[in-house]
């Protein structure tokens, strides 16, 4: 329990200086952290599979993709004077956090289910099988957004044909 | 008891992501930025997902949701980054003020 209360608060703090730091670049290498620090908690937690799954995806695939965003839109200085005033954020975080308690805690305190043996081979394939097929159809969806997004201009590309792929 | 107390740490844990992400949401300027408080904000429903399976004992579905979560999230950051850049490349900033043409 120690050692998942220490994961847990060194995640915390890679989220906080994810969301602190002035460089970008340095700001995906805390989310990175945060990740991997995540994927841990989920493993001790119980469920490994999605801790790999998360360790994988979110501290390697996204880190990558966050790096190549970076190194394609540059670096800029992300110490821009905030469009809400901060004690107002402060205010509706402490109004989020009500609500959050308000909603979350009749539920935490609420007897569980009966629990079940269900395998997670079984919960993704069989119980949830129409998900996972919507699962594949909004990767292939993310992967034709991106391609169309990254795309150079018309113009630009016929130019620059030969160049790329 | 041990039990309980490590699903309790993890529901602190868990407000503790949420709230981070929903302050960089809210103070934040830069797009980039703005993708990295949304994947914090992803990170706390994540680590819910698992917590509330495990605390229902029914750990198979709170993972298969917390993979389904963990891809939705992913594609989501891939489509918003890409959207930054485009911005960047129109706009000449990261600066989400840019896109108000109200303002200028």
């Amino acid at each position: 329990m120690v050692v998942q209360a220490l994961v847990l608060a060194s995640m915390l703090l890679c989220a906080i200086q994810a969301i602190r730091s002035e460089k970008l670049l340095v700001s995906a290498l805390w989310l990175a952290g945060c990740s991997a620090l995540l994927g841990l908690a989920i493993a001790l937690l119980g469920a490994p599979e999605v801790g790999v799954i998360e360790l994988s995806v979110g501290a390697g695939l996204v880190t990558v993709i966050f790096v190549f965003a970076i190194s394609i839109a540059g670096e800029e200085p992300a110490s821009y004077k905030s469009l809400v005033p901060r004690p107002f954020a402060w205010v509706l975080m402490g109004a989020f956090l009500f609500l959050l308690l308000f909603l979350a805690v009749p539920r935490v305190v609420a007897p569980a289910l009966t629990p079940q043996s269900l395998s997670i081979v079984r919960a993704i394939w069989e119980v949830r099988a129409l998900d996972t097929l919507l699962q594949v159809t909004l990767i292939f969806c993310g992967v034709l957004g991106s391609l169309g997004l990254l795309a150079e201009p018309r113009a630009a590309s016929s130019t620059a044909k030969g160049g790329a792929q | 008891m041990s039990g309980l107390s490590v699903w309790s740490i993890s529901l602190v844990a868990v407000i503790g992501l949420v709230m981070v992400g929903i302050y960089g949401l809210l103070i934040l300027r830069n797009l980039i930025k703005i993708v990295v408080s949304l994947q914090v904000f992803a990170k706390g429903t994540i680590l819910v997902m698992v917590v509330a399976g495990g605390m229902q004992g029914q750990p198979a579905v709170g993972s298969s949701l917390a993979i389904t979560v963990i891809v939705a999230d992913t594609v989501v950051t891939v489509i918003a980054l890409a959207l930054a850049i485009q911005v960047r490349r129109y706009c000449g900033t990261l600066d989400s003020r840019a896109l108000s043409s109200l303002q200028r």
